[in-house]
């Protein structure tokens, strides 16, 4: 990591460390938790949709069987309220684990099938979250044990949690980008007939990413079930979810490391504001499709690097010039 | 005349053999029961005009393609079940006729992703030092080092080819299979590909070239082995070649 970097990544963290000591707004506290949640959310699919170029649409399905494995172990009891979090990377494992065969047969496919297939696990996980009565308690929902936090401050650890996984996913960004696994997704992504020929494990790297990023997925599903204190299936395994993510990352800017933080920070709020004057209805979607359609028309390569390229372009001129 | 064959026959082994390929497209039959060896130290040249199948093998032997039958022996193992992965990683690797890098990665970077690195080394650093160094040497052998880190869609249609190419020896192949290595490159660029072929064959590299530029096939290879529909129907020293009267049929037509 460069020095600048290290400086933005200290910056970025110890502002967001302080700042639950500077405001108990709840309001402010809720909002955080679901930016931080989609900043983990979004950096762990850009692991495998930015990265490697496979555009999963199934990603909400291993954020439901966290949510759900959370609301399953703690349904009675969550001691003095820590447990859950020290759960999460059982949560993280086991859905990694589980991803291991499913990405294998998964990303036999690629792109626009590959994005079909994995929406198809999207809507299976949500029909076996709707009809296995006795584990998932179907559409009456799943409780989970309401802590004794402090209410004043209730939302703290929430929101340490969310910072957590989001700097979980961004240091796997960021290791993605500095190791053979990131040059080997990007080879991949650029042509992977080619990167078989020059002797690429292709297959390896490939479900390896995908069992990453849906591992730190399904954490974040962990955290936020407990937060909401009730899972339904229609919320745990939300398409919405899995839009929220790929927007996300396509607005900031798709293999970068900061691209899915800026579309996280830009997006949350803004649904909020718009959520808020739209009445409740859900309006905002149709605000959703436009930022995308714009996006794509406008900046088809995201914020991040239509930037990033102009200032390089501007350098590269002035060296020229000189 | 005799000579030289005796002089090839001492001391070179088959690296290559290919035994009885049948490839076929629905009806088209693309390889038809198609047998040839390269021998070990040899700039090998296939021709043979379009759609001769020359691609299509190339193809199969570098484990792109399932043949339907016939099978592919290299450096004296039978390749069972080969995948275009295991058999770069046996040593033998390949070039694209449209000249394909990785256009999102650095000049540098292509060559560090075709250096065939263990599962291990997946968890290490992007670009060690030592995949910097050994990177380097290559780019300078290739006159490619001062553009070490542009991104490679940023070069021109020959330096890809050059790039390719560099990037390919990166396993320490000891067969590589070049698919029409100067088509569509200026001449200087030529030159400098075949001296490049030249300069690596001597360092103990085995090639096998498919080329449509009949003066460099003349120049730089011995033998030349000729397909004409999916089968040999001709192999010998270049001068013999030229004056092969089914050669000159399959070339023209009937």
């Amino acid at each position: 990591m460069t020095r600048n970097g290290l400086i933005r990544a200290g910056l970025f963290f110890g502002v967001l460390i302080t700042l639950p000591f500077f405001s108990t707004s709840q309001w402010l506290t809720n909002m955080f938790i679901f930016t931080l949640m989609y900043v983990a959310l979004a950096s762990s699919w850009n692991l495998i949709g930015g990265y490697a170029g496979y555009p999963s649409l199934g990603h909400a399905a291993f954020f439901g069987f966290g949510a759900y494995f959370t609301a399953i172990v703690f349904t009675d009891s969550v001691g003095y309220g820590w447990s859950p979090f020290l759960f999460l990377p059982v949560v993280g494992i086991s859905a990694a684990i589980i991803s291991i065969p499913i990405g294998y047969v998964a990303m036999k496919t690629r792109a626009d099938v590959f994005a079909i297939v994995t929406i198809t696990l999207l809507f299976m996980a949500q029909t076996l979250a709707f009809n296995m009565h006795k584990l998932t308690g179907g559409a009456q929902g799943k409780g989970i044990a309401v802590p004794s936090f402090d209410p004043a401050t209730f939302g703290r650890p929430f929101y340490f949690g969310m910072l957590a996984l989001a700097a979980l996913a961004m240091g796997a960004s960021m290791y993605f980008r500095q190791s053979k696994i990131g040059l080997s997704l990007s080879a991949i992504r650029s042509d992977e007939d080619k990167a078989l020929g020059v002797g690429v494990q292709v297959n390896r790297v490939k479900v390896l990413g995908f069992a990453i990023s849906v591992g730190i997925t399904a954490m974040a599903g962990g955290v936020w079930a407990y937060y909401e204190g009730f899972v339904y299936p229609q919320f745990a395994v939300d398409p919405l979810i899995t839009i929220g993510m790929v927007l996300m990352t396509f607005l900031g800017g798709r293999a970068t490391l900061w691209g899915p933080v800026l579309g996280a920070f830009i997006l949350v709020p803004a649904q909020q504001y718009l959520s808020y004057q739209l009445g409740a209805n859900q309006f905002y979607l149709l605000a959703y499709a436009a930022i995308f359609l714009i996006t794509m028309l406008v900046l088809p390569r995201g914020v991040i690097p239509t930037i990033s390229d102009k200032i390089w372009l501007k350098k590269k001129q002035r060296e020229a010039q000189a | 005349m005799a000579e030289e064959e005796a002089k090839r026959g001492a001391g070179m082994s088959t690296l290559l053999k290919v035994n009885n390929l049948v490839k076929r497209f629905g009806g088209v039959t693309a390889v038809n029961d198609c047998s040839f060896e390269v021998q070990e130290g040899s700039i090998t040249a296939l021709i043979g005009p379009n759609g001769s199948g020359k691609t299509t093998a190339f193809n199969i032997i570098t484990g792109y393609l399932k043949p339907d039958s016939g099978t592919i022996e290299f450096d004296g193992k039978l390749m069972a079940k080969p995948t275009p992965s295991s058999i770069y990683r046996a040593g033998l690797s390949r070039t694209f006729q449209q000249a394909r890098i990785f256009p999102e990665l650095t000049v540098l970077e292509n060559l560090v992703i075709s250096s065939s690195f263990g599962w291990k080394d997946l968890l290490g650093t992007r670009v060690t030092a030592a995949d910097r160094k050994r990177g380097m040497q290559t780019l300078e052998e290739f006159r490619l080092d001062k553009l070490h880190d542009l991104r490679a869609k940023d070069l021109s249609y020959g330096q890809r080819k050059l790039l390719e190419f560099a990037s390919v020896l990166m396993s320490d192949p000891k067969l590589v299979l070049l698919d029409e290595p100067t088509a569509g490159v200026n001449p200087v660029m030529i030159e400098t590909m075949e001296k490049h072929i030249r300069d690596r064959n001597k360092a103990g590299v085995t090639f096998l070239v498919v080329e449509h530029d009949m003066q460099l096939v003349m120049r730089l290879c011995d033998p030349v082995i000729v397909l004409d529909h999916g089968s040999k129907i001709a192999e010998g020293m270049p001068e013999a070649i030229q004056s092969n009267p089914q050669v000159l049929e399959a070339y023209l037509g009937s």
